[in-house]
């Protein structure tokens, strides 16, 4: 019980330090001397009044808010004897799995000789794609692990060979409850069939009362059962706690004259991906305008940084022509840490259909990043990170589909071979975009990505007739290779809650 | 009723044929004895005109009206449609209210309009109350948006003065008669781009995109690319994509909007497409031949601005069957398929004295927008923008035939 409370009184300072340096706490602090105008407010019981004061006005509900949005991405508790880097990644071999530092110097070095004022974008190989960082993931190991040489009922099969643990499907049904097949969903019980009254009606009443209120711990728990499509944009703001304040715009306008007057090498890789992704897709190639404004404001944000706090990875640094290795001389490039790959900006697109402003959503696109998606392209122990959600995909399908697992195993088709691009790019591409809005709801409902991880092993279940079919890995890939047509939720419920396991 | 259906065209799109083939109808030839003649806007000239005497027989079914295009002319139709506001006016109809300012409530979806050279005058009168307007030209008779220019200044439209000493065209022929309409330079942009929509009468109606960033500036008056949105001039721009040919689906249109501005105005945008093309087939139902050997599929164009009114552009006869992309030739496809199923229900041979509306199973991704009967029968007060109430094609308006089956429809 003490080291719980210890813990507690360490979060509470923590958020409270990080608070006090935030905007909200000089707003607050404004509103507090503008109330001692009101005559409601009496010195002789001053503390009660301006706290009742922040209620009526609706800054309590902001700071509530501001507190909840902390807590979500504050990390794991430690011991106090960890060292810092101990918050970033627990675990040392996943630390020690980063991407070296020689090669990342390697790399930028590359970059610098590369500077011509218009690239040949043929020159630009991705950094990396989906494919290589899988490579990656496979040959993690951990030294302290010994799987014993002999085949037994736990021995893992897929590629994923490091003892992460992952949730059992016991724990998934407790986790993801409210997708259970009494409670009504959006993606499912508003379907034209379905008479309005059922479900939908009265969801969509919760939803608008939820917005009224302005709080975001209860827009949180309302979105696992979906989004009203009117509703969604404004819930999603609420839940990531981005505001439209007047700084945020100017933010975002200091961002783009950077852009306009300064050129970064790592533009060129965006364009590339702007235009071997989102311009040929049939649903974002509208807004190809708009994920340039995006991300190369967003390749430029040194705020971005500050999520390596909790991120395993660290940023890579340039040195100062001539200065290589001292510390002295060492930028952060790209400034904000991120090197984007192969397929980075359908992390975006999607957004487009929400946010038609562009500072929104920028900063929309901003806080999933550091929220959500950095997690699946860094290496990490955390449970929504993409090597937890890689061996979790594996071990659902070889406990629970294991003629299946085998089958493509002895093919030579491993299911994650298949399955990793979809959950690297959280879907995004693949399922059409009504359904793919349907899916991150849930992602920001249950503050995790191991939804994708299930969703990918629904999708194998749901095809495996022909999986079992096939004879190839091309075959495979084949049956695959469509999701267009998919219902996210409904083959989530039948995975989770109607599949004798 | 045994026998195949048989079958003619002069238009060699593949989408056509392998229609007729998947059906069994045999291809014969215009001399002979055919069922089903999918011709050309030409053709139809020719098979209905005085000198040609030609009669179709009880069993024979083609695919345009004979005057189709007292609708898909443009001047025609900005015709039929002020005429039509001029009689219910004078019935002192409810759907003719006007507001403060003189404008239709409910019947203002085509932009001010005039016919040159004939309306010029008034064209003047008009342009000179706002003369920093811009205004766009459209010939007459040409489609795939050829022979359209804007103009902002009188003087870039002298020739068409009915004064003017330079002109020759003293004499109009109706070929190079022109409309002018006032150019809707505030059209809503998605992504920063215009677009319009084209609904076929059909469920999956797309919207078509312009590959170059919109601005409303006047320098870019010139740029084609940017302001037209016909597939055939953006296919030659340099950012055209051969993959999605710059096309969304309208329940993507849809998704977008009622996520970006809410699903009332959605609804409402959607509501108030219905009702224009309900409006501009009732306006030209009485100039319409009612022939029974005839049905059509119409491409509305209508291009949204950004207070989300739809506006009516024009209508095509011979929507092109072309297909751009992949998923186009699937869409054009499909549209043809269900086309037929309706047109020649059961894949028998015509008999125009049929008097069948189509089952409901036969529509295919046909949507029934208004069903005439009905309308007459509940009344004249009818509120036709209620969508939730039975509606099925429209009709011949008084004869009761399978006569005018065009269908309006998107998801």
């Amino acid at each position: 019980m003490l080291q719980e409370e210890e813990d507690l009184s360490l979060t509470i300072a923590h958020i409270v330090q990080k608070l006090k340096g935030s905007r909200l706490y000089s707003q607050l602090e404004r509103q507090a001397w503008v109330s001692l105008q009101k005559p409601e407010i009496k010195l002789e019981s001053l503390k009660e009044d301006i706290k009742e004061f922040f209620k009526i006005s609706g800054w309590e509900k902001k700071l509530q808010n501001a507190v909840y949005s902390e807590l979500t991405v504050f990390p794991l508790p430690r011991h106090p004897a960890a060292p810092p880097e101990h918050l970033k990644e627990p675990l040392v071999y996943m630390r020690k799995a980063q991407r070296p530092v020689v090669e990342q110097k390697e790399l930028l070095n590359k970059w610098n000789e590369m500077g011509t004022d218009e690239p040949d974008l043929s020159l630009f190989r991705p950094v990396y794609a989906p494919k290589d960082f899988l490579e990656v993931l496979i040959n993690l190991r951990n030294p302290n692990y010994e799987n014993g040489d002999h085949l037994n009922l736990k021995t893992h099969l897929g590629l994923i060979q490091v003892p992460l643990k992952v949730k059992y499907i016991s724990e998934l049904k407790e986790f993801f409850i409210e997708l259970s097949l009494n409670t009504g969903q959006l993606g499912i019980d508003d379907a034209t069939q379905v008479p309005p009254e059922l479900f939908e009606n009265e969801h969509v009443r919760l939803g608008q009362k939820v917005l009224a209120e302005q709080d975001s711990a209860a827009a949180q728990q309302y979105i696992r059962q979906g989004s009203p499509t009117a509703l969604r944009a404004e819930l999603w703001a609420l839940i990531l706690n981005v505001s439209n304040q007047p700084e945020d715009l100017l933010y975002y306008e200091q961002l783009k004259s950077n852009v306009i007057q300064h050129d970064l090498l790592v533009d060129s890789l965006i364009y590339k991906d702007v235009k071997l992704t989102a311009s040929n897709d049939d649903y974002y190639f509208v807004f190809e305008d708009y994920l340039y404004q995006v991300l190369l404001c967003f390749s430029r944000d040194t705020s971005v940084l500050g999520h390596f706090a909790y991120n395993s990875a660290s940023p890579p640094k340039s040195y100062i022509r001539g200065k290589l290795g001292m510390e002295d001389y060492a930028v952060f490039y790209p400034p904000n840490g991120v090197i984007p790959f192969h397929g980075f900006s359908m992390y975006v697109a999607p957004l487009c259909f929400l946010y038609h402003e562009p500072s929104k959503l920028y900063q929309i696109f901003r806080e999933m990043y550091v929220r959500f998606f950095f997690r699946l392209h860094s290496i990490s122990s955390h449970p929504s990170g993409i090597v937890s959600l890689c061996l979790l995909f594996e071990t659902l399908l070889q406990t629970h589909l294991p003629q299946l697992f085998y089958h493509l195993r002895e093919i030579g088709a491993q299911p994650l071979r298949i399955s990793f691009k979809w959950m690297v790019r959280a879907f995004s591409g693949y399922l059409a975009t009504d359904q793919l809005l349907l899916l991150w709801d849930r992602i920001l409902g249950y503050n995790s990505l191991e939804i994708l991880a299930v969703l990918a092993a629904a999708v194998f279940a749901f095809r495996a007739v022909n999986l079992m079919e096939v004879t190839s890995l091309a075959a495979a890939e084949a049956v695959l290779a469509d999701l267009s047509t998919l219902k996210v939720m409904p083959l989530l419920q039948i995975f989770l809650f109607a599949t004798i396991t | 009723m045994a026998g195949k259906v048989k079958w003619v065209t002069d238009i060699e799109k593949s989408v056509l044929i392998n229609n007729f083939e998947k059906r069994g109808w045999v291809q014969v030839t215009e001399n002979e004895d055919w069922n089903f003649y999918w011709m050309s806007v030409q053709t139809i000239r020719n098979v209905f005109s005085l000198e040609a005497g030609y009669r179709l027989s009880d069993d024979q079914i083609v695919n345009h009206f004979p005057n189709h295009y007292e609708l898909t002319r443009k001047d025609l139709m900005v015709k039929n449609i002020k005429r039509y506001r001029k009689e219910l006016e004078k019935e002192g109809s409810p759907l003719a209210e006007k507001d403060e300012n003189g404008k239709y409530i409910y019947l203002d979806f085509v932009p001010v309009t005039f016919m040159l050279p004939a309306d010029y005058n008034l064209f003047v009168e008009e342009f000179r109350k706002s003369p920093s307007s811009t205004w766009i030209m459209k010939p007459c008779g040409k489609a795939q948006g050829k022979g359209i220019f804007l103009i902002n200044k009188l003087s870039q439209i002298k020739k068409w003065s009915r004064d003017s000493k330079t002109s020759s065209f003293v004499s109009q022929s109706s070929k190079e008669a022109y409309v002018i309409s006032l150019y809707i330079s505030n059209p809503l942009l998605i992504g920063g781009r215009k677009f319009d929509l084209r609904l076929y009468v059909y469920k999956l109606g797309f919207c078509r995109f312009c590959t170059v960033k919109y601005t409303p500036s006047t320098s870019e008056l010139d740029n084609m690319f940017v302001h037209l949105t016909n597939v055939a001039i953006q296919k030659h721009g340099d950012d055209y994509n051969h993959i999605h040919g710059g096309k969304w689906t309208v329940s993507n249109l849809r998704l977008y909007l009622e996520s970006t501005r809410g699903k009332e105005v959605t609804g409402k945008l959607f509501d108030e497409i219905h009702w224009i093309i309900v409006q501009s087939l009732k306006a030209v139902a009485p100039v319409m031949n009612n022939d029974k050997h005839c049905f059509e599929c119409y491409g509305y164009d209508i291009i949204i601005d950004d207070k989300l009114k739809p506006w009516l552009i024009e209508v095509n006869a011979s929507p092109s069957l072309t297909s751009s992309t992949a998923n186009d030739r699937i869409l054009k496809y499909n549209l043809i398929n269900d086309t037929l199923n309706i047109a020649v229900p059961n894949g028998e041979i015509p008999d125009c004295k049929w008097n069948k509306s189509p089952p409901k199973e036969v529509l295919g991704n046909y949507e029934i927008l208004y069903d005439e009967e009905l309308a007459q029968n509940d009344g004249a007060d009818r509120d036709l923008r209620n969508r939730s109430g039975p509606s099925i094609g429209l009709k011949g308006s008084r004869t009761r035939d399978t006569g005018k089956t065009a269908l309006t429809t998107w998801k």
